[in-house]
């Protein structure tokens, strides 16, 4: 039943699937980043505690959330990589990386920038701030990690690896605001309740949320057809590509 | 529209600096990683063909120091 799924395992199968797929990411990435920025940025209604400075929350959350949603397929990737010997899974987690690393650096920088007017400190040593800093340290190992070696099927293991050992931190992440007594506030829409937050501030939340999702996918599929075409490169199908792409190239001029 | 003005709306309620902050430097590097990927994928492409370019050549040599 599931025997058409094996010939995506072939390089040069997913390098077209993912080629095709991703217009439709950016499709749903670009209108509603479009439509959620101007939503919260300007018909948002201000906050009657915070006034204007919240609309930080429309990146700062998604951002956030979309590190830890990045780093959760690097894991499942990591796991069938390693069990399944998958060379596949293995470059999902090289290409996914970067792109994590980028959203938690945007979530700490934005969340810095938000910290300042609110709580009168760029940075605090708080439990859900220090957490997420791990993160984007673990983020940045695995990618110097997988670049330390020339040998990409011995990077791609121990980048796998060092991923499964950092899926520690997304639960400490996410229960940080529960377990500790932090500056940081509480869950406002990932939690078994309604979500405490004002339908006309939540809509365009949701929104850039669905935005940086989509746009995640589509740097994944992006940075995951730079890999194939780094470790086949040799192969024929990718020689056919090039000479391809330089004809048309002189076409052209 | 939440905003009177123009300049209310860059000045947000006093809060420009820290919004205004935050949604540039997020859009500076979502900029960076996209042409970094882009870049990547050119670079590969190059060193293929150039590898390709490479290997015609010395063919081409091979072929000439046969006649000799």
């Amino acid at each position: 039943m599931w025997k058409w799924l094996h010939p995506y395992a072939k390089a040069e199968k997913s390098y077209a699937l993912s080629g095709k797929l991703m217009p439709w990411f950016l499709a749903i990435a670009l209108p509603t980043f479009v439509v959620g920025l101007i939503w919260g940025l300007a018909f948002a209604p201000a906050d009657y505690q915070q006034g204007d400075s919240f609309r930080i929350i429309y990146i700062h959350v998604p951002a956030a959330m979309m590190a830890m949603g990045a780093y959760s397929t690097m894991a499942i990737a990591a796991f069938i990589g390693l069990v399944w010997q998958i060379r596949l899974a293995e470059m999902t987690v090289a290409a996914t990386a970067p792109i994590g690393a980028v959203y938690t650096f945007i979530a700490l920088f934005t969340g810095a920038a938000w910290g300042k007017p609110m709580w009168g400190a760029w940075w605090v040593w708080d439990a859900r701030l220090t957490s997420e800093l791990i993160l984007l340290f673990v983020y940045l190992g695995i990618i110097a990690l997988y670049n330390a070696f020339s040998d990409k099927v011995l990077a791609g293991r121990a980048a796998s690896i060092l991923t499964l050992v950092g899926v520690i931190n997304l639960p400490i992440i996410h229960f940080s605001v529960v377990w500790w007594n932090t500056l940081h506030q509480g869950a406002t829409i990932t939690k078994f309740d309604k979500p405490s937050m004002a339908m006309e501030m939540l809509v365009p939340l949701l929104i850039m949320i669905v935005s940086f999702a989509a746009f995640l996918g589509f740097m994944v599929l992006y940075r995951f057809r730079n890999e194939i075409l780094q470790r086949e490169s040799h192969r024929p199908w990718v020689i056919d590509l090039v000479k391809l792409a330089s004809l048309k190239a002189n076409g052209r001029g | 529209m939440n905003f009177a003005s123009f300049s209310d709306f860059i000045a947000m309620g006093g809060y420009g600096f820290y919004v205004w902050l935050a949604y540039g430097v997020s859009m500076v590097s979502v900029i960076f990683l996209v042409v970094n990927t882009s870049l990547k994928r050119a670079k590969i492409f190059k060193q293929v063909e150039q590898r390709l370019l490479r290997e015609e050549r010395i063919k081409a040599a091979e072929s000439r120091e046969d006649r000799l």
